[in-house]
């Protein structure tokens, strides 16, 4: 009997330490943490930063300057309130004294510079994916941006996902390591799959989740429930848009104007709003690629 | 048959008239705002046709901007109380911060008018219809949510 609960005692201890070594954060590698680490263009990460949409979330509330970065503003989701956090260059309440590298763990190992998981309502499974150079460019650019002082409340999120420590479980299950990256994003074919899966970060609101808030691939683009409750993000696969030339895909993207005469609303008008800061061909290279884009092949 | 029951049976049939009465006016209030933005759609439609490269007609320019106005004039009038439910796209913001979503209009309609007065070929279309348009987006990102 002694032995028996000694027994369980072993397992359930053995147990535990697995799913604490299984779900422990993972740093960015030191290859890549050296490769963010030279000095980027901050010209270019201006690019980068818009179709990133950054400020989408990151802007202080109240107030229409793209670059205030002082977050704070509601993000609504099934599992709670986020508040983003402050990401202006602020040395006490920003990211002022982050280092490249640790700005590069954050974006694309979802992992804070103390080491601790993010919460993938910051789409690092996107950004992760993003090229070293952009990387370096937006972390560039992110230091022309005003320094904004004050920090954002805390996230007010419900059982289990208050434990920041479940993120390595979900990591587990859909962020396993680094995201592929393309080998050269720059040819123009691939240029548009770089930026809908990259930094434009379509999918996280055009492709549906699962209950425990991975993307179901099989759907990818095809869209999904807005997290705020009331709305759908559209179908943005080439059958979604089957109606839509590439050009009338490009001019939505940074107008707003749809081939029907709506105007595009919801988060989708921040987007616009931010997509009109881009070069045209790489709306040209998004729109091709969505236009060709098939989920399941 | 004593007074207070009569009372009491006319006072609910006046309760039942009057939420038949306001079921209707909801009803008939998202029906009236989804065709004049159906028509701003239309409108807008053509405009934007020109903006990307078709040919310039003052006419349908000119008709566009007077829809607009219309519509900017009546729509704070067309979400009561008992809209926000049924077969709309309107967000509850439109019912909490109203003093926002009833300026919006106001804006819409004033820079409609002065766009209006100020197009008169294309090169002077080109350079004031994009104002007129930006109204749009901002107004849709805060009160519309579409389940398309």
């Amino acid at each position: 009997m002694r032995i028996a609960l000694a027994v369980v005692a072993v397992i359930a201890a053995a147990s535990a330490a697995a799913i604490w070594l299984f779900t422990a954060p993972r740093p960015l590698d030191p290859e890549t943490a050296r490769a963010v680490s030279t000095p980027g263009d901050a010209k270019a990460g201006r690019i980068v930063f818009f179709l990133a949409g950054c400020d989408s979330c990151h802007t202080s509330p109240g107030q229409d300057d793209p670059l205030r970065l002082g977050g704070g503003q509601e993000l609504k989701t099934p599992f709670g309130s986020f508040y983003p956090p402050n990401i202006s260059p602020d040395r006490a309440d920003g990211i002022g004294a982050w280092s490249a590298a640790d700005f590069a763990g954050a974006l694309l190992a979802g992992v804070s510079p103390a080491g601790r998981h993010l919460y993938p309502a910051f789409p690092y499974p996107s950004y992760s994916r993003m090229s070293e150079k952009d990387v370096r460019d937006l972390w560039a650019f992110m230091q022309t941006t005003p320094p904004v002082a004050g920090r954002a409340p805390p996230d007010s999120l419900s059982f289990p996902f208050s434990i920041r420590r479940a993120v390595g479980f979900w990591k587990l299950l859909y962020f396993p390591e680094r995201m592929p990256r393309l080998a050269d994003p720059s040819g123009a074919e691939a240029r548009g799959r770089y930026l809908v899966e990259g930094p434009g970060h379509c999918g996280e609101c055009h492709t549906p989740r699962s209950f425990l808030g991975g993307p179901i691939a099989a759907r990818a683009l095809t869209g999904a429930p807005l997290p705020e409750g009331k709305g759908k993000s559209p179908d943005i696969t080439a059958k979604g848009l089957a109606d839509w030339s590439e050009d009338d895909v490009a001019y939505a993207l940074s107008t707003g104007f749809t081939p029907t005469g709506d105007s595009l609303g919801g988060p989708m008008a921040a987007v616009v709003r931010n997509l009109a800061q881009v070069p045209k061909e790489d709306l040209a290279a998004i729109a091709h690629f969505l236009k060709t884009f098939k989920p399941d092949g | 048959m004593n007074r207070m029951g009569w009372g009491s049976t006319a006072f609910a049939a006046m309760a039942f008239a009057a939420s038949v009465a306001l079921a209707a006016s909801g009803a008939d209030a998202i029906k009236e705002r989804r065709a004049l933005m159906k028509e701003n759609g239309e409108a807008t439609k053509a405009v934007v046709g020109m903006l990307k490269g078709a040919p310039f007609d003052l006419a349908a320019v000119q008709k566009a901007l007077k829809t607009y106005e219309n519509a900017a004039a009546k729509m704070p009038g067309l979400f009561p109380a008992d809209s926000e439910k049924g077969d709309t796209h309107a967000l509850p913001a439109v019912w909490t911060d109203t003093a926002d979503f009833d300026a919006r209009f106001k804006k819409f309609g004033a820079d409609s008018a002065a766009a209006l007065t100020a197009i008169t070929d294309d090169a002077s279309f080109k350079a004031n219809m994009p104002g007129v348009l930006k109204n749009c987006g901002g107004c849709h990102e805060k009160f519309r949510a579409k389940d398309n």
